[in-house]
This record gives C-alpha cells, sequence and structure tokens, in this order.
C-alpha cells in the first residue's frame, strides 16, 4: 500500500497509509490527516487512490499545494514527490512489490474492468468514475491483482551520440544537417529517398523510395538497414555527404 | 468489388522484447478492403487462442460476404456486417472459456475496420486504436475503451498526465468477456492518401504519437517500411508488450458500382 511520510522541518511526525479511496488533508478534525496549522485550509486536499495511482487535488485552499516546489490543482503522485501544504511536508512512497513477487512476464498484462451492467456508457463526472472505479476496483477479471509497474513511462531509451551529415559537393556544398530527429530523410521524393535512423545502438541508413538505392562509401546498399560510421561517404541522387558523430 | 488497385495494406507484428509469446493477431485483405486486428488477455496461451478466434471468425466470415465476384456489401450497411461478426466472434470466444477450463477469463480487444464506397466503417472494442493521416494531420480516430480514457473524459486527469499513469493496462470491454458485447461503429468519409493505421496497446504506449506521425509521413512512399520501423521504434523503447501494426493507404477512389439505368443498358448489351 502506498503512505505519506507527514513532516515539519525534516523531522517525521508521522507515516499516513493510503489505505482509503479518498483521504483528505485540511485543519479540521473531520479530516483523515488533520494538521492543526493556520496556513492550512480546514479542507485543505485530497488524495484519491485507484488500484495503483493517487491523485493529489487541491480543495481551492487559500495558500494552494505545491508537489515538488510546484503550485497544482490536480497532479498523479510518483514515488518520492514531496507535497507541501504549509509549512508541513508529505512525502509519498508508491506502493513497491517485493521483486521476486513479479515477474517480468506479468508486467502490464491487459486486464478487463468489468463495469457493471447497469452503467451507462459515455462520458461520466469525476465522482460517478470514483465510485465507478471503486466499484470495479474489487472487480478486477484476473487471477491475479494488477501488478504495479516500477517504470511505467516508457523508459528513454539510451540516447545515440548527436551526428549529422555534410554536403560534399554540387550548389548546397558544405551545409550541414543534424540528425536530431529520430528518422530524417535525405533524397528527393518521387526519385530517391532514404531515411537515417537514430537508434540507441547507432545511426542507420535505409532505402526508402526510388529505383536506385544509396551508395555508402561507394558500395551499393541493398534493402536492408546499414549502420553508419563516422565519417562514411553517403551518396544519393549524386548527391554526396558525410555522416559524422558530433558529440561523443 | 475488388479494392486491390485502390488500397495498399502493409503489417507487421512482434512480440516485443519482454514477452515470449504474441498474444496480437492480425489480418489484412486489401481485395475487399478489411483489416482486423485483436489483442488477447489471459493466462498461458489464451490470450493467443482468444484474439486468434476473434481475427479468424472476423475476416472469414467478412471475405465469405464480400469475396467472389458478387461479393458487396448487404443492405443492411457495412457497420451492422462489423456490429455481427464482433457479436458472434464474441460468443465464440466467450462459450469456449466457459466450457474449457484452461481458457476461462481469455477475452480480447479487436478492431476491424472495412473500406467501401469512398468511405471506412470502424468497429472497435477495447484499446486497440486506429489513426488516420491525412495531409499533414495525424489523428487517433477510434477512443478507447479503458479506464485511463475514462479518468481523462472526466477530467481527473490531462492526456500529458495519462503518460505517467499506472493504470494503462485496464480496458473496460473486451471480447469473450461476458456473453454480450456492445461494438462502438462509426464511419468515415476516405480521400486518397490518407494513411491508416490500425495497433495494439504495444506500440501506443511505447512510441508517441508524434514519432508515429513522424514515422509515417516521412516513410509514407515505403508502407512495408514504415511498418517495420514502428515496431521497430516500440521495441527500441523497451518493448515491454506485443506491437501489432497495420497500415493501408488509400490510393485512389473507390466508389461503389452503381446500378444506374445506362449501367444496366451498358450490360445488357455487353
Amino acid at each position: 500500500m502506498a503512505k505519506l511520510i507527514l513532516s515539519l522541518d525534516g523531522s517525521v511526525i508521522r507515516d499516513v497509509p493510503l489505505d482509503k479511496e479518498r483521504v483528505t488533508i485540511g485543519r479540521k478534525p473531520q479530516n483523515d490527516i488533520q494538521i492543526e496549522n493556520l496556513a492550512v485550509s480546514s479542507e485543505h486536499a485530497c488524495i484519491v487512490t485507484i488500484l495503483n495511482d493517487s491523485f493529489l487535488e487541491d480543495l481551492g485552499s487559500t495558500n494552494g499545494t505545491l508537489v515538488n516546489g510546484n503550485p497544482i490543482k490536480k497532479h498523479i503522485l510518483q514515488n518520492n514527490d514531496v507535497i507541501e501544504v504549509g509549512k508541513y511536508k508529505l512525502k509519498y512512497i508508491a506502493d513497491m512489490p517485493g521483486a521476486g513477487q513479479a515477474t517480468p512476464d506479468d508486467f502490464e498484462k491487459t486486464m478487463v474492468l468489468r463495469s457493471p451492467a447497469a452503467k451507462p456508457a459515455g462520458p461520466k463526472s469525476a465522482g460517478d468514475t470514483q465510485a465507478f472505479a471503486a466499484q470495479t476496483a474489487s472487480n478486477v477479471t484476473s487471477a491475479q491483482a494488477p501488478k504495479p509497474t516500477a517504470s511505467a513511462a516508457p523508459a528513454p531509451a539510451p540516447a545515440a551520440p548527436l551526428a549529422a551529415v555534410q554536403i560534399l559537393n554540387g550548389p548546397s556544398a558544405g551545409k550541414e544537417l543534424e540528425l536530431t530527429k529520430n528518422l530524417t530523410t535525405l533524397g528527393k521524393p518521387g526519385v530517391q529517398v532514404a531515411v537515417i535512423t537514430r537508434r540507441p545502438q547507432g545511426y542507420f541508413i535505409t532505402h526508402v523510395e526510388g529505383a536506385s538505392f544509396p551508395v555508402v562509401n561507394g558500395k551499393t546498399l541493398d534493402a536492408q538497414a546499414y549502420p553508419l560510421k563516422d565519417h562514411d561517404v553517403i551518396e544519393l541522387t549524386g548527391v554526396k555527404m558525410e555522416f559524422f558523430i558530433k558529440t561523443k | 468489388m475488388n479494392l486491390s488497385a485502390a488500397l495498399e495494406v502493409a503489417t507487421a507484428t512482434h512480440s516485443g522484447m519482454v514477452r515470449s509469446h504474441n498474444e496480437d493477431s492480425i489480418a489484412a485483405d486489401a481485395e475487399i478492403g478489411l483489416a482486423v486486428l485483436a489483442d488477447g488477455m489471459g493466462g498461458y496461451n489464451a490470450g493467443e487462442v482468444a484474439s486468434g478466434i476473434a481475427v479468424a471468425m472476423v475476416s472469414a466470415e467478412i471475405k465469405k460476404t464480400l469475396g467472389g465476384a458478387s461479393g458487396k456489401i448487404p443492405d443492411s450497411g457495412a457497420d451492422s456486417l462489423i456490429n455481427e461478426q464482433a457479436i458472434n466472434a464474441n460468443l465464440a470466444i466467450y462459450q469456449a472459456a466457459q466450457s474449457q477450463s484452461q481458457y476461462a477469463g481469455m477475452g480480447t480487444t479487436l478492431v476491424t475496420a472495412l473500406w467501401h464506397d469512398n468511405q471506412m466503417t470502424v468497429g472497435h472494442i477495447g484499446d486497440s486504436r486506429l489513426y488516420r493521416l491525412r495531409d499533414d494531420a495525424f489523428e487517433q480516430v477510434t477512443r478507447d475503451h479503458s479506464l485511463l480514457q475514462e479518468q481523462i473524459d472526466s477530467g481527473m486527469i490531462t492526456k500529458e498526465q495519462a503518460r505517467f499513469s499506472q493504470n494503462k493496462n485496464l480496458v473496460t470491454r473486451a471480447v469473450g468477456i461476458d456473453p454480450e458485447v456492445e461494438v462502438e461503429v462509426h464511419t468515415y468519409p476516405v480521400l486518397p492518401g490518407d494513411i491508416y493505421l490500425l495497433c495494439s496497446d504495444g506500440l501506443s504506449d511505447m512510441v508517441t504519437d508524434e514519432d508515429i506521425h513522424l514515422t509515417l509521413s516521412s516513410l509514407q512512399a515505403n508502407l512495408p517500411l514504415a511498418a517495420e520501423q514502428l515496431v521497430q521504434q516500440a521495441n527500441d523503447n523497451g518493448g515491454r508488450d506485443n506491437i501489432s501494426v497495420i497500415l493501408v493507404r488509400v490510393v485512389k477512389d473507390f466508389p461503389a458500382p452503381r446500378a444506374g439505368w445506362l449501367e444496366t443498358l451498358k450490360a445488357w448489351f455487353r
């Protein structure tokens, strides 16, 4: 279960488990997390937890709610986010299952949430969705409970070093084209086009269209992607250009 | 009516970098203007079974209706054809899941797209998608049946925040889970030059819409390469799920033959 660590001026006051669908934070005693401080509004913020996601929402507080120093209205909490309410800090610790519990194969399996038969389709208000999610959370059609993934967002691939091509002949000789995008096409559409792809493993050139294939270092390529090396010379529609790595 | 001169099709499917099985199933046929994609779920091999049944049934039945010289869209319309086939597939999967314990709980997403008479009719269930590239506009045509989409619709989270959600993998509708299923079917006009992309969430979760757009627009001259490139990008980004891609390019107009008096007369003299 995810939890919050409540602290003031660096000293921990207590741990608060997010064991309810909706946990409220405020100055008044009816709040789940009561903070008796004048800078805290009577109903300051709330955290709604649906399966593995916790959503923080500011309830129109006078002094606002910060996450990692930035004011927010709504925010999906990420592990180690620090919520600031007045002078108090609440650190969010996501639920991390033991590494042995989940095999990689269990990650991100698609599962079905069975909605109650009477539930009308179409957009709903936020209140409805929360109620619906609460109902369905126990209704997940799968033998296993959903496994939280430590990194739900795609892991950014290690970036290849920046490279460029420089045109060696013709009217645009000397012109340089930086390969900053994942795909850069070269040539004349309808005549001959090749694409340079930027991948974690490096740069590759592939023939896209046209009767003739690109030439690298005097050798004509086939339909396969060809890995480019520093200072390779590419020839396309009579234009020669040099591929080179800019930063190492 | 044979559409193979009007439509160009390319497909690619891959199990990804993490999974050992490919639970996606695809079928595409330019001749009858059909593309079907399903992303199965369920333990052991049941996901493959569910998506396999869905794609095989839907494509075989639609082929039977539209194939051959006399084949044409029934009078009831393409939407009811797609709807009917999805309902049949749902029942078949549901019954298989009920009768065989190893298939219990299996299900699948399904996208079926049919091109006919300068239009496209798409029916979908779950979070497999259909996108369209028209001129320079790249748009998601289908709307996921997923918890995340409902959260976005209700304003709980924004599309940007959704990228970081942990609830990506919860669909609110699927084929084969219940005895009944609701198919969402729409028909759109089609223009020559349009490129349509059907994909499983293994692509849309791993590659941003911007990157998919860039890939399609720069590689549109070579559709098979574009399909391969999309799969490669999903794998380069981690390839955590099976990845399937169907690309359909509209090469030219494909109006349905009208049986006007002139045609009838000409046919009579032939």
